[in-house]
């Protein structure tokens, strides 16, 4: 389980790095996707190659072995709730989890290791209410 | 070639997620859960995403442009403000809902599964309200 997260993590960082040191762009996943639904096409492109990439990789992973199936254990109107949270909030945090949680902690950002701290804090609070309070 | 890049970025990216499992929501409530049934695959994936990372920021920032000449854009803000805080607050306690965050949602989308498709598109309308709001 480490070795898989360990390698899994290097993969990211790797995918990090080219993206930065060819391109010039930081990997902010929340940010890649906005522009692209927000912002003409034109200049666009690199988004939308790199959201083409996201979506091919499980069936290069799946000529290797059968990827582990996702599994979701909340109502359908949470998952609204969530999506939007997610959408919303992100933006409003100009990052997410790569941008900030991976990106920005490696280039040393307080601003992102501030983010990554609330959002983790907030995360496992909201964990923490939907299993003892709501259940 | 930027965009070939970008691809392959993507395609690295989600690799490293669906190999450290991040792309299921019940590893990352796992890791968002407080006490002894703490998953902390997490950690081991930031940990070795960021070691990588960090190098290559370094580097970026002893060079001009990029490989392929083009400028580098890393974000310069330091402002530890209100958006920051509250926007990661709303982005955790929907990862926290879910547990998906942007990248693993597209990756697993490849599964077809309706609430993973259910949860990107209500994550869509929260990137665009974003814009609405803040026009």
């Amino acid at each position: 389980m480490i070795i898989e997260a360990l390698i899994g993590g290097v993969l990211i960082g790797i995918a990090v790095s080219f993206l930065l040191l060819f391109n010039g762009k930081v990997l902010g996943v929340s940010g890649i996707i906005s522009d692209l639904i927000n912002k003409p096409i034109h200049n666009n492109y690199w988004r939308l190659f790199f959201v083409i990439g996201l979506l091919i990789s499980p069936f290069i992973y799946n000529l290797y072995k059968p990827m582990p199936v996702p599994t979701t254990t909340t109502n359908n109107l949470m998952i609204i709730v969530g999506g939007l949270l997610v959408g919303l909030g992100s933006r409003y945090a100009s990052g997410c989890t790569s941008g900030h949680g991976v990106c920005g902690i490696a280039r040393l950002s307080i601003r992102s290791m501030i983010a990554t701290i609330t959002f983790i804090s907030f995360g496992a609070l909201t964990v923490f209410l939907m299993q003892r309070v709501f259940v | 070639m930027s965009s070939l890049i970008a691809l392959f970025a993507g395609i690295v990216f989600g690799l490293g997620l669906i190999v450290s499992q991040m792309t299921n929501p019940s590893k990352i409530i796992g890791f968002l859960t407080v006490g002894k049934h703490w998953d902390p695959s997490l950690v081991f994936v930031m940990i070795s995403a960021i070691f990588v990372s960090y190098f290559a920021f370094a580097y970026a920032k002893r060079r001009r442009a990029s490989f392929f000449n083009l400028d580098f854009e890393i974000p310069k803000r330091t402002e530890i403000d209100k958006q920051l805080i509250i926007g990661s607050a709303l982005f955790g306690i929907g990862w926290g809902i879910v547990g998906y965050c942007p990248a693993p949602a597209i990756t697993a989308l490849f599964f077809g599964n309706p609430q993973t498709l259910l949860f990107v598109g209500a994550m869509l309308i929260g990137m665009y309200l974003f814009r609405v709001i803040n026009k």
